[in-house]
């Protein structure tokens, strides 16, 4: 989860990441006897009556609180793709299997995750997607990596959670850091600067997005000029940008939140610097605009992933048929997640996360956000990233950047379904409505 | 030469607003020796007290002229914070006025935190967007940028002090005030209304920190809860480096904190670039230095370090600040 709604949640200091991680074991060790009888029931029928199966794949994100609607646009996700693996009747193992989610709430709260875990572990699920945030995912990852069931998230973008050596963790997103690298290639690409200067905020997320694209920069032959550090509530930026002007760098990168970066901006084009401004995702939202006034026009700033409208035709067509809404960001992504589990179970011909887990490890597959497969992390290679610019007020996607490749996301759409002619006149309209999107979602609920 | 033109003006603008804090704080001290460390949170008050009222405004009556919007906006800040120093001097401060010097202190910071508090159930903790209704024309003086309300924090400034020194120089409030420094118990006994002078004392140093919150507010386009507390103790220290309880220190040492501040930020990653050093860029740091690379050892992230240590500086060798030895001038 890498949008601004809740961004203090993914910016856990390192410390209480490792307590909660433990208290997060701790209590996974309560459910450890019951790890190895926990794939049993769903394969134990199977002998018995091989007429049908039910497997559970459980869900977790926020249901509630303020951002309670993306929670339910990734539930709409694995909702969908369950239909549709029923709808197909897959038989696995002999059995005839009929999947059920287990939709749980997890407030986006970190505290939540290890419960919520600990709840499906104590379910039996086959197979987990979620969570959304990255600070309830994390702690979440070590009850599942304990009980040995296989998770996929679908929005959370965090580099920590891939990084604790869980064989069962994945994700279908993007990193934070892979932002980095993105970032600068797009500007090499199109702005192609001379010099650059990088700012940061002296926070963990801010100083290492920073070091990636500085380090991405100058690989790519730019000078980069001394980095200039503030501080995370910074609102004074004008000794910094002075300094900075009369350097003439063509293109700048800030590392920090958008209640920094709005005031950095507005100051460095009053102070009549004519560079592009770059950022991460922690200022990329119409916040900026906001903050910044006419000066946020024409930003540039990244997140992870691809826009919900740039996933394939077929998934936007199901989507709208089933739920009467489009997507709003990570539904594609949790879409294609449950989608790899069931195709994993498929292949090892078993619902044993046991049996399944080398083959989703390897398994590679066409999804709505395009081809995934995992690397030794379970991190997708060569995730996408999206770059936005400011337009009139709007944060607006400019291109997709995949294995360093800057694709412009017109042409990315049309890829996107190459079989159908319409593609992008048909991706258009799903850009508008985002914004009634949540509500209409939230009809759909009730 | 540009740029220094540049770094100096960023520091002027930032000064002249430290400058009117710390003219809160010098006040107070110059009277009764206390020093209010909840003054930089009645400049948040100011600043989002102004921002409520113009976002209302702006969305009320679509068209009303935006100084207009700005002149009802500070109006109601003003008396807002106004209250705000009556209430906490005749709640926090009254009752311990012959207390022993430490519990008042105490009661500012409790105050000070109260009303951060406060801020933050009502305004929410987020850092809200002020309102960009004045539009920022810019002037280029000799290369260098100066915006329209960055002139308007200089010249507001420059009336606010004058006004305030014509107010304790020439009226007869003014003359209570000094007369209440000199001795609290001699001007009382002279038919001086303590109790008044020295509420009049908070009401007039809010005041003047509301102007100041509006002007924050505007300068940078962003307000938040705790926006008050470094700016306060900057001021503080301006009002520390001037001379604490004296009006002119206040006001020297708020534009001359600004300034150091914003040549220290612009300049210090420069001055301790070792790369500049033939023999070490030669020797141990050639890696480093070689393309036009550099090893600066203290960078941008150094200027209030940098701050303060002026500070620390000027107090040593002149401990009761650059203005300090006019005792009787105080207030």
């Amino acid at each position: 989860m890498s949008l601004s709604p809740v961004p203090h949640s993914k910016r856990i200091p390192g410390k209480r990441v490792l307590a909660i991680a433990a208290s997060a074991a701790l209590f996974a060790l309560a459910g450890c006897g019951k790890q190895e009888e926990a794939p049993k029931p769903a394969e134990a029928p199977q002998a018995a009556a091989p007429a049908g199966v039910t497997v559970k794949i459980g869900h977790a994100a926020p249901l509630t609180g303020g951002i309670a609607h993306l929670g339910k646009d990734n539930e709409n996700g694995v909702r969908l793709a369950i239909d549709e693996a029923n709808a197909r009747g897959l038989t696995i193992g002999g059995a005839k299997i009929t999947f059920e989610m287990l939709s749980e709430d997890d407030e986006g709260k970190e505290n939540k995750g290890p419960i919520i875990a600990q709840k499906f572990v104590d379910a039996k699920v086959a197979g987990v997607v979620g969570h959304l945030n990255s600070g309830v995912t994390i702690p979440a990852s070590a009850v599942y990596a304990q009980a040995g069931i296989p998770m996929i998230s679908g929005s959370a973008t965090n580099p920590k959670l891939t990084e604790q050596g869980f064989n069962v963790t994945f994700r279908t997103v993007g990193r934070d850091d892979q932002q980095g690298p993105a970032v600068a290639s797009y500007l090499v690409a199109e702005f192609k600067p001379k010099t650059a200067a990088v700012v940061d905020d002296a926070t963990s997320y801010g100083e290492g997005l920073a070091n990636e694209v500085e380090k991405a920069l100058k690989a790519a032959g730019v000078t980069v000029l001394p980095r200039e550090k503030g501080k995370a509530d910074q609102n004074d930026w004008k000794a910094i940008l002075t300094k900075l002007r009369g350097k003439k760098p063509d293109a700048i990168f800030y590392g920090g939140m958008d209640s920094s970066a709005g005031p950095l901006l507005k100051q460095g084009r009053e102070l009549g610097i004519k560079a592009v401004f770059a950022f991460g995702d922690g200022a990329c939202s119409e916040k900026m605009q906001e903050l910044a006034g006419e000066a946020a026009e024409g930003l540039i700033c990244s997140q992870a992933g691809i826009p919900a409208m740039a996933s394939s035709k077929s998934f936007l067509e199901a989507h709208k048929a089933k739920f009467n809404v489009d997507p709003i960001i990570y539904a594609p992504f949790t879409y294609d997640a449950t989608n790899l589990l069931i195709a994993a179970m498929q292949k090892a011909d078993s619902v044993d996360p046991a049996k399944y887990l080398p083959e989703l490890a390897k398994i590679q597959l066409d999804g709505a956000t395009g081809k995934i497969e995992f690397d030794a992390k379970g991190d997708r290679k060569d995730a996408e990233m999206t770059i936005f610019t400011m337009k009139t007020g709007k944060i607006e996607p400019l291109a997709i950047i995949k294995a360093g490749q800057s694709i412009k996301f017109e042409d990315f759409v049309k890829g996107a379904a190459p079989a159908a002619a319409e593609a992008a006149p048909a991706a258009a309209p799903a850009a508008a409505p985002a914004a009634e999107a949540p509500k209409a979602a939230e009809g759909e609920k009730k | 030469m540009d740029i220094f033109l540049q770094q100096l003006i960023n520091g002027l603008t930032l000064g002249s607003v430290y400058a009117i804090v710390a003219l809160g704080y010098t006040m107070v001290y110059g009277i009764i020796q206390l020093i209010n460390f909840a003054h930089g949170e009645v400049v948040m008050v100011g600043a989002m007290v102004a921002l409520t009222v113009i976002g209302a405004l702006a969305k009320a009556v679509p068209g009303m002229p935006p100084f207009l919007i700005m002149g009802i906006a500070v109006a109601c800040a003003v008396p807002v914070c106004m209250a705000v120093g009556y209430g906490m001097e005749r709640i926090a401060y009254r009752p311990l006025r012959r207390a022993p010097r430490l519990a008042p202190l105490i009661t500012a910071i409790g105050i000070s935190i109260i009303l951060q508090h406060l801020a933050l159930l009502i305004f929410s903790r987020n850092p809200l967007s002020f309102p960009q209704i004045l539009g920022n024309r810019m002037f280029e003086v000799a290369g260098a940028h100066i915006s329209a309300v960055q002139i308007a924090i200089i010249l507001g400034s420059v009336a606010l002090m004058t006004g305030l020194t014509l107010l304790v120089y020439k009226t007869r409030l003014g003359i209570a005030m000094r007369a209440t420094s000199e001795n609290v118990q001699v001007a009382g006994l002279m038919g001086v209304n303590i109790n008044r002078v020295i509420s009049a004392t908070f009401v007039i140093g809010a005041a003047l920190g509301a102007i100041a919150g509006v002007m924050v507010g505007t300068y940078y386009g962003i307000a938040h809860y705790t926006m008050g507390a470094m700016l306060g103790l900057k001021a503080f220290s301006a009002a520390v480096l001037g001379g604490i309880g004296n009006l002119a220190g206040a006001m020297l040492g708020g534009i001359l904190l600004g300034i150091v501040e914003a040549l220290g930020a612009g300049y210090i990653g420069e001055f301790t670039d070792l790369c500049q050093v033939s023999w070490l860029a030669a020797g141990p740091l050639a890696e480093r230095c070689a393309d036009g690379g550099n090893f600066v050892l203290f960078g941008s992230n150094y200027q209030d370090v940098f701050a303060f240590f002026v500070l620390i500086i000027v107090l040593i060798f002149r401990p009761s600040g650059l203005l300090g030895e006019r005792v009787s001038d105080r207030a």
